[in-house]
């Protein structure tokens, strides 16, 4: 069952594009599901299917697809470091290791509170901030150091949150 | 760093405002072409005058490729902006919609006028999502305005720009897998012919262009082609953005003439970090072969120069890195990427590019063997130019590159099973 405002994202989603188009606001459905609940499991597969009149294994193939989608449970906050050159060239592989050791996990890992989850990206086009990492594929937090880390992770833990450009500033 | 095409808000606090946007002139060259009715023919004119070329990196020229639109076609038909920037070392599209939105706005509603097109999209790369919350408030504040909507600014001309969010896939950036995309498909690139501008969207005939050159259009109907192109080189007219990052004191977006020499590109980005030593440069996004620095010394930044050096301008990424990196180690990296972002539709790729990926961590890791070298290349050979798109030549060409300038380094990993550098 998809959230009253989920449906409500979707609808807005929808004006976008022809009407008979409906499959086109897959994409943005299924965030707007993870957005939610933290992840997206079969049974949301099935409920955006339904609502866009799309087979159950087209949208489970866009699901699967698009790196950016869960489908397992993460933490209440991912984290999701790039690694690729230009970042590797200005430390991203400490900044990741930074992070596994502050939080005590791994790739993939949730820590054992539940707060944090850490994943790997491919380039994310913003180079030149490098290095950087999403914070629920939302926030960008640029030009990371340990302090800026250990900031943005205190903040988090203490229920706060990053208001849009908060750790994009140079 | 401002410059007079598309990045000429940054001088006020807020760049991105529809209010900063009509200081400098903005929307003025839309108001232009309705008012005077300026025929479709005359604008293309214009666009081919000034040289301009697709800036997402394959440089087609964009005056011929609006050309292609069937103009007189009755039905549907669409225009679409590839913001899906994801090609390493490569944000200045991400500044764009950050900085000056509207730019992209005029240029989009000035392309939908030419080739008589009523609905356009614009598709943004999944991890910028702020940026692409500020276009999608750009194009609030657009329609609010009557700059977008139906009888924009009075005249009986329609247009409408809506964002789509990509969700995390390289490939998306190859126009026929960014239009699976927007069709809520997985993002695997269709084969050609038929082209776009016959068989596109939906469908529909479709002209798909990178956000610089939208950006950049405003500036060419407002000043003229023939300024555009004195701002360059003929064959490179006007502007770049040119983003510079890896190993410089001062990484970040510049908009400067086409043309300028590599020298001054580094000089503005504050030059090799603390005092390093230049060792390599990848002049045009990570797909581009790799050059040494003391050839890029020599270089100038615009189509030909580069080509004349060995490589390509591509997207206008320059990754600097200086005398600490191990050129295996990078490639890896790179050999990672494309490997990772392999669509898996053709078998050449799909499986060619795990196999690059393979032997070049082996040698990384002291395993590699002698023969593993010519291995590379061969594999190469049989990967560029035998897929549906271009990823498989963009997974070959770094491999290529770094083995041409680098090759020793490769041996004495091989030989010695640890790093030059």
């Amino acid at each position: 069952m998809l959230s009253d405002h989920v449906i409500a994202q979707i609808e807005r989603e929808l004006k976008k594009y022809p009407a008979e188009q409906r499959q086109s606001a897959v994409m943005a459905a299924l965030r707007f599901v993870q957005d939610e609940k933290g992840w997206i499991a079969n049974d949301d597969i099935a409920a955006v299917a339904d609502y866009l009149g799309m087979a159950k294994m087209a949208v489970y193939e866009v699901a699967t697809f698009y790196h950016m989608y869960k489908l397992k449970p993460m933490g209440k906050h991912t984290l999701t470091v790039c690694t690729n050159l230009s970042c590797q060239l200005m430390g991203a592989n400490e900044t990741l290791a930074y992070l596994e050791n502050k939080l005590g996990i791994g790739l993939n890992e949730v820590t054992a509170d539940g707060q944090f989850s850490l994943r790997e990206a491919e380039c994310m086009g913003a180079c030149i901030d490098a290095p950087l990492m999403t914070v629920n594929n939302r926030r960008l937090c640029a030009r990371l150091t340990p302090e800026k880390i250990d900031r943005i992770l205190a903040k988090l833990s203490a229920g706060g949150e990053l208001a849009s450009g908060e750790e994009n500033v140079r | 760093m401002s410059g007079p095409v598309i990045f000429n808000t940054l001088e006020f606090d807020q760049p991105w405002t529809l209010d900063n946007y009509l200081k400098v002139g903005g929307y003025q060259a839309l108001r232009k072409i309705l008012t005077e009715k300026i025929a479709p023919e005359a604008i293309i004119a214009e666009v081919k005058t000034s040289a301009l070329r697709g800036r997402g990196g394959a440089g087609f020229p964009t005056g011929l490729k609006w050309s292609f639109m069937p103009r007189t076609y009755k039905g549907d038909k669409y225009i679409v902006c590839n913001t899906d920037e994801g090609e390493p070392g490569t944000c200045k599209d991400w500044y764009i919609l950050r900085y000056n939105p509207h730019a992209l706005i005029e240029g989009m509603a000035i392309a939908a006028y030419t080739m008589g097109v009523k609905t356009g999209y614009n598709y943004v790369h999944g991890e910028i999502f702020e940026a692409y919350e500020r276009m999608e408030a750009a194009c609030e504040e657009a329609r609010a305005a009557g700059y977008l909507g139906k009888n924009i600014l009075g005249f009986d001309f329609e247009f409408d720009l809506h964002n789509h969010l990509g969700y995390g896939a390289y490939i998306c950036g190859e126009e026929t897998a960014l239009l699976e995309s927007i069709e809520g498909k997985k993002g695997q690139p269709r084969f050609k012919p038929p082209f776009p501008a016959s068989f596109g969207l939906y469908g529909k005939p479709t002209t798909i262009n990178n956000t610089e050159t939208f950006a950049s259009i405003p500036y060419i109907v407002r000043e003229g082609g023939q300024k555009f192109l004195e701002l360059g080189r003929p064959n490179s007219g006007g502007t770049k953005l040119f983003s510079v990052s890896g190993h410089v004191n001062n990484p970040g977006n510049f908009e400067l003439p086409m043309g300028t020499p590599f020298a001054k590109l580094l000089e503005l980005a504050g030059g090799v970090r603390h005092g390093h030593k230049l060792k390599a440069v990848i002049p045009g996004g990570s797909s581009m072969p790799v050059l040494p620095g003391e050839i890029m010394m020599e270089t100038d930044m615009d189509y030909d120069s580069i080509q004349k050096a060995g490589s390509y301008l591509g997207s206008g990424a320059v990754i600097v890195m200086d005398d600490t990196v191990c050129m295996v180690k990078a490639l890896e990296r790179l050999a990672y990427f494309y490997f990772e972002e392999s669509c898996g539709q053709c078998t050449p790729c799909r499986e060619g590019t795990g196999w690059l990926y393979r032997i070049i961590h082996r040698i990384e890791h002291g395993q590699g063997k002698p023969e593993d070298l010519d291995l590379l290349l061969s594999l190469c050979d049989n990967i560029a130019g035998r897929t549906i798109c271009a990823l498989g030549d963009a997974a070959a060409w770094p491999v290529q590159g770094m083995l041409k300038h680098y090759r020793h380094e490769f041996e004495y990993h091989i030989e010695h099973k640890r790093c030059l550098v």
